[in-house]
């Protein structure tokens, strides 16, 4: 018998706790076979977030710290300095990483910090409940946002991919989405050059993933779906902002 | 040697090849020496863009199981204590330490001990403890950098030394020590898995069972390291009528009174707190069966006498003496010492 499709061996036993229709787990899965095809799991340490993906220690199968809210990028950098041979990811959300964590996300690229970033955009706070995020869109309602975001008292979405590409120290930024196969396939394929990046030591590598929220946005799976490719994308369109050459 | 560079020759005696760190008055000579010193030993120093990215990058430093280190002083000490309740619940053996300033605020840059309260109560939320040695000389600002790391990985727990901004920018000639570094269990370092199973650096505790079966542990630790770790300097307390307390370097003032004014035939003696936290409590509450009066002297505005008090539990009255932004001489410590003493016969 032949075998299609398993488990990554990157991935541990443990049952997700995401919500139906989250895409969370797919871009779990998709960086646990990135690990698994590169043969890294047993150099991997990987840095959680505080957000949806807080328990993301208990599902991939290698070393991992759990970080406090924005700090991954900063725990990662004393991980990667003191194990420069060792892979390291961190995996955060917008309100991670574009709020809270703006001062560690900024700086560690500047540093060209030889990190992996896998960064989950959905527009939206989903543990905490829905509240608005840095990426939230304008117009888009969330519980801190009830009316609507508006420019006037939020000012507008940040766009980190674009912004983090002029960090002279980023090597590699991407920005791809998970809404049909095509894209899940383009994701795993920046994922994988995100950590190619760091395996050749060309500094800071980075993948936005747009991603969905049904729970908080208060849609089914698929309404979802087509708000990420009718709403975020012509916001946030998909390409690779850096692709630092040898 | 200046205190905050024996205090920085004393980590890397240590073993500790890793600094990360923000500039702050008074404790930038200690990141400086760092800086010149580790690209020649093959050590790494990481100027980090905040004093929150710096405790971080030492909390992930430390999950590596290597010995690492930041210095600050208040202000950004204050910034630390996200990161210090995390490395303190997820237990990482690290050094940090506060060259102290006055606050609250911005303060000032003179040397004070205000944030007793922040270092003994663990400073940030969450109940936890931290380790504080307080160095009195330039000397000790190396020893007790040696000793730190030892504290630190035999309980694996966070040490802070706190020096008042004083002992960091003086200069005192002093004995080079050798370290003896033990060897500690370093299995649960997140190091990648190979030949083992993956190791969790955690401090999320979902379950309630789970969160206070955590705080029992670390509870019971902070129970054996006061049984074992509490350090104090007792001098010429046999006799005293008279008790100061003092730590840091304004126990060196107080030492230099109490000599004086023994030699004007008054009986006064000296505790000097060397762990601020554990606090040593029994030497105190000991002298308290033939003492008659505690004095604390602090630079702050009293903060380390309702520890006193605790110890001393109502035995004999207990007075403060202190100021802030200016360190009290011996000068005027003996008058305080003299001005009691003829109120109350000594």
């Amino acid at each position: 018998m032949r075998i299609v499709a398993k488990r990554p061996h990157s991935l541990t036993e443990e049952k997700f706790h995401y919500c139906p229709g989250c895409t969370h787990g797919i871009i779990h899965r998709l960086l646990a076979e990135c690990i698994d095809e590169l043969e890294l799991r047993e150099e991997t340490i990987g840095i959680c977030p505080v957000g949806c993906a807080v328990l993301a220690y208990k599902y991939f199968n290698c070393d991992m710290i759990e970080a406090a809210h924005g700090r991954a990028p900063a725990v990662a950098t004393g991980v990667k300095r003191l194990l420069p041979e060792n892979m390291v990811f961190t995996y955060q959300g917008d309100g991670d990483l574009a709020s809270i964590g703006m001062g560690e996300i900024v700086h560690a690229s500047a540093r060209g910090e030889n990190i992996t970033v896998i960064f989950v955009n959905n527009t939206i706070y989903g543990m905490t409940g829905g509240q608005m995020a840095p990426t939230t869109l304008i117009g888009q309602k969330t519980s801190t946002s009830p009316y609507g975001r508006s420019v006037e008292q939020a000012g507008y979405p940040v766009k980190m991919a674009e912004l983090l590409a002029q960090n002279e120290g980023s090597a590699y930024i991407a920005r791809t989405a998970v809404n049909n196969p095509a894209n899940i396939m383009r994701t795993k394929r920046s994922i994988k050059k995100a950590i190619n990046t760091q395996q050749n030591k060309k500094g800071f590598s980075l993948v936005e993933i747009l991603s969905t929220c049904p729970t908080n946005w208060g849609m089914s799976p698929l309404e979802a779906l087509k708000r990420l490719e009718n709403e975020m994308i012509p916001y946030y369109p998909l390409g690779e902002y850096k692709v630092k050459g040898d | 040697m200046k205190g905050n560079e024996a205090l920085a020759e004393g980590a890397i005696k240590a073993g500790c090849l890793a600094y990360f760190g923000y500039p702050i008055t008074p404790s930038s000579e200690i990141a400086e020496y760092m800086a010149r010193k580790y690209p020649k030993i093959g050590g790494t120093f990481v100027q980090a863009e905040s004093e929150l990215a710096a405790i971080n990058m030492v909390y992930g430093a430390a999950s590596t199981g290597a010995r690492v280190m930041t210095a600050s002083s208040g202000p950004g000490i204050s910034l630390k204590q996200e990161g210090i309740s995390f490395i303190a619940e997820a237990e990482l053996p690290c050094l940090i330490v506060n060259v102290s300033r006055g606050g609250p605020g911005l303060g000032g840059i003179q040397p004070a001990q205000s944030d007793y309260f922040q270092a003994t109560r663990g400073g940030g939320h969450g109940d936890y403890h931290i380790l504080v040695l307080a160095p009195a000389s330039v000397q000790e600002m190396m020893d007790y950098a040696i000793l730190a790391f030892d504290l630190a990985d035999r309980y694996r727990i966070p040490v802070m030394i706190m020096a008042e901004g004083t002992l960091g920018q003086m200069m005192e000639p002093i004995i080079e020590r050798e370290s003896v570094i033990n060897d500690y269990d370093r299995s649960w370092a997140t190091t990648g898995c190979k030949g083992r199973d993956p190791n969790i650096i955690n401090t999320l505790h979902l379950l309630p069972e789970e969160l206070e079966n955590r705080n029992i542990i670390l509870h019971d630790k902070y129970n054996l390291i006061k049984a074992k770790e509490k350090r104090a300097e007792l001098f010429m307390v046999d006799d005293a009528d008279l008790v100061l307390v003092a730590f840091g370097l304004m126990s060196r003032i107080c030492k230099k009174a109490v000599m004086d004014v023994r030699e004007k035939g008054k009986k006064v003696g000296l505790i000097r707190p060397i762990t601020l936290w554990p606090f040593p409590d029994e030497d105190i509450r000991k002298v308290s069966d033939t003492a008659k009066l505690f004095l604390s002297v602090e630079i702050n505005m009293g903060q380390m006498i309702e520890d006193i008090k605790l110890a001393v539990n109502g035995q004999v009255p207990v007075e403060f003496y202190g100021r802030i932004g200016l360190t009290p001489n011996p000068e005027e410590i003996t008058q305080e010492i003299l001005k009691i003493a003829e109120r109350e016969g000594f």
